[in-house]
């Protein structure tokens, strides 16, 4: 499948934002946070920002975003709208709770109850997400189990991480933060290499016999392609440069995305105050980076069914 | 709604006999030419006159050799729309704009509220649809709806194009919903199936396998020329009838 950045990058963006909220709700339902209100309202802001770039770059992608607001109709079939509806539904509860945090203090049961929706509702955006591509059955690649858990360690994972950042930022030890976010990228990590290990050794789900329905008469090739020139099928579906590289940019993203992130945040864990201002928004902006080419290749290593009919490996 | 209506009887769609079609591409251009100027217009072309073009085709002729050896094949083989019964592409879509008909079954896109996001045609198996970027819509076959319905047009003509136009017609409309159809006896005769069945989608369009052909024999000996000229030959040739 063909990466498209605008795609990407609200995955990437608003990934990191909702598991940013939703470590915020948790947290301070917890009491582990920083008691200043500005710190409150500073933070949400940041988590809320984060996810409307993704989503605002989502639109770019559309061929008419200025009738964008119509994806949130279907909300009973699609999994689209229902990431849509939710996204939206979370700046409710997520504003509320900053609100709330600001004018009665973050201990009240206004405050936890609202961060607590706010967490809830974020973290059904990611899943409905991941849901938008674990519901497509013709890509072998997203359509499987490993795709929904993957998705949300990866938010929480990233939003840990920003989570820190900011805490770092406000001069608080963002020792319980950074100690999560460490937690959650090895989980990340390892769901990353047991689904790369199982799509590796995952069989085609049809083949040119079952796709042409000429089995009967033996294996099929493709003799004539329908046109001599690239269409919009080839162009998005049967993309095949990502492929190519694959092994290289899976390192690549273990490096940026996982390894070297964890490093610096098992540092964070340990040290506590004046490096982190710098250390950990550093992590943070590269556990995006790295997180956004691992997506990239979700994309790019993702094959279609419908390539099969121009004879292309699946 | 972009939920799947509760089917009703009637299920309009295309039987496909790849054993007579003969690759001509008449239908795909039939196809393009029809709906370029009706209900999906305008099928965008990019550098229709120059190098690389590209466009928006809703029907496409792939051609493929199956088997090896003397059996091998050659197959020439329409691809388009199948107005699968459970549709996928149908069911992604956010806004409404992809749904299904429950009086005839043609699966449509209301070009009026697509907001062109593609996700049908990462959840169509077979690559039917197409995105057309000049436009921002998705394009599909409609199975011809501003032909099948037309009372502008004479009778025997309200028929998809592709249909219309097939010089070996390979190529049959019908009520596949219908047992006693034309087009449902056709598939009962000649073992019409679905394609990539295993995607769950339920196609409505059926295919038709080619014929098997009588095991070839030994060529007939040939008789022996009789000698002299080419002028000899012609009356010897004459003679004998």
């Amino acid at each position: 499948m063909n990466p498209a950045f605008s795609v990407i990058l609200l995955t990437t963006a608003s990934g990191a934002g909702y598991g940013m909220l939703a470590w915020l709700g948790v947290l301070n339902a917890l009491r582990l946070l920083p008691s200043s209100p500005w710190f409150g309202v500073a933070a949400v802001l940041v988590a809320l920002a984060l996810s409307a770039i993704g989503l605002l770059a989502s639109t770019l992608h559309l061929g008419h975003p200025e009738r964008a607001w119509r994806a949130i109709s279907q909300w009973r079939s699609s999994w689209l709208s229902r990431e849509g509806v939710l996204a939206l539904l979370t700046n409710l509860p997520a504003l509320g709770f900053a609100a709330a945090w600001l004018v009665s203090g973050r201990a009240t049961g206004v405050t936890v109850v609202l961060g607590l929706l706010a967490a809830a509702c974020g973290l059904a955006t990611v899943a409905c997400q991941a849901m938008i591509y674990a519901s497509l059955r013709p890509i072998r690649q997203w359509c499987n189990p490993l795709v929904l858990p993957n998705k949300l360690v990866l938010a929480l994972f990233t939003g840990a991480a920003w989570l820190a950042a900011i805490v770092a930022l406000a001069g608080a030890p963002p020792r319980i933060e950074a100690a999560i976010g460490l937690a959650c990228g090895i989980a990340a990590l390892a769901l990353k290499l047991t689904y790369w290990r199982r799509i590796d050794a995952q069989p085609p789900l049809a083949t040119m016999e079952t796709a042409t329905g000429l089995g009967a008469i033996g294996t099929v090739r493709m003799l004539e392609a329908p046109h001599t020139e690239e269409n919009y099928l080839l162009r998005e579906m049967a993309y095949v440069v990502g492929r190519k590289h694959a092994r290289r940019l899976r390192q690549i993203a273990v490096a940026l995305g996982y390894v070297i992130p964890g490093v610096l945040l098992a540092a964070g864990t340990a040290a506590g105050t004046t490096p982190d201002r710098v250390l950990l928004p550093l992590t943070a902006l590269l556990g995006l980076l790295g997180i956004y080419i691992e997506r990239w290749l979700f994309f790019a290593e993702a094959t279609h069914t419908m390539a099969l009919y121009y004879g292309r490996k699946i | 709604m972009t939920s799947i209506p509760t089917p009703g009887a009637k299920k309009l769609g295309l039987v496909i006999d790849l054993d007579t079609c003969v690759g001509c591409h008449a239908c795909a251009v039939n196809c393009k030419e029809w709906n370029t100027s009706g209900h999906s217009a305008p099928l965008t072309d990019f550098n229709a006159y120059q190098d690389h073009p590209q466009g928006v085709w809703l029907n496409r002729i792939h051609t493929y050799e199956a088997g090896t050896g003397p059996d091998s094949r050659t197959v020439h083989f329409p691809r388009s729309c199948l107005h699968c019964d459970d549709p996928p592409c149908v069911t992604v879509c956010p806004t409404g704009a992809s749904y299904k008909r429950a009086e005839d079954g043609i699966v449509l896109v209301n070009a009026d509220i697509c907001i062109g996001c593609k996700l049908c045609s990462w959840a169509c198996p077979y690559g039917a649809r197409e995105f057309d970027d000049d436009q921002g819509v998705m394009r599909k076959c409609t199975l011809c709806i501003d032909r099948i319905y037309n009372i502008n047009i004479p009778e025997q003509e309200r028929q998809p194009a592709c249909v219309n136009t097939c010089p070996a017609r390979a190529r049959h409309f019908g009520d596949l919903g219908d047992p006693d159809s034309a087009v449902s006896r056709l598939v009962a005769e000649r073992g019409g199936f679905d394609l990539m069945p295993e995607q769950g989608t339920k196609p409505i369009n059926k295919y038709l396998p080619p014929r098997r052909r009588p095991a070839p024999t030994a060529p007939a000996k040939a008789p022996a020329p009789p000698g002299g000229n080419s002028v000899l030959r012609w009356i010897d040739r004459v003679l004998s009838r």
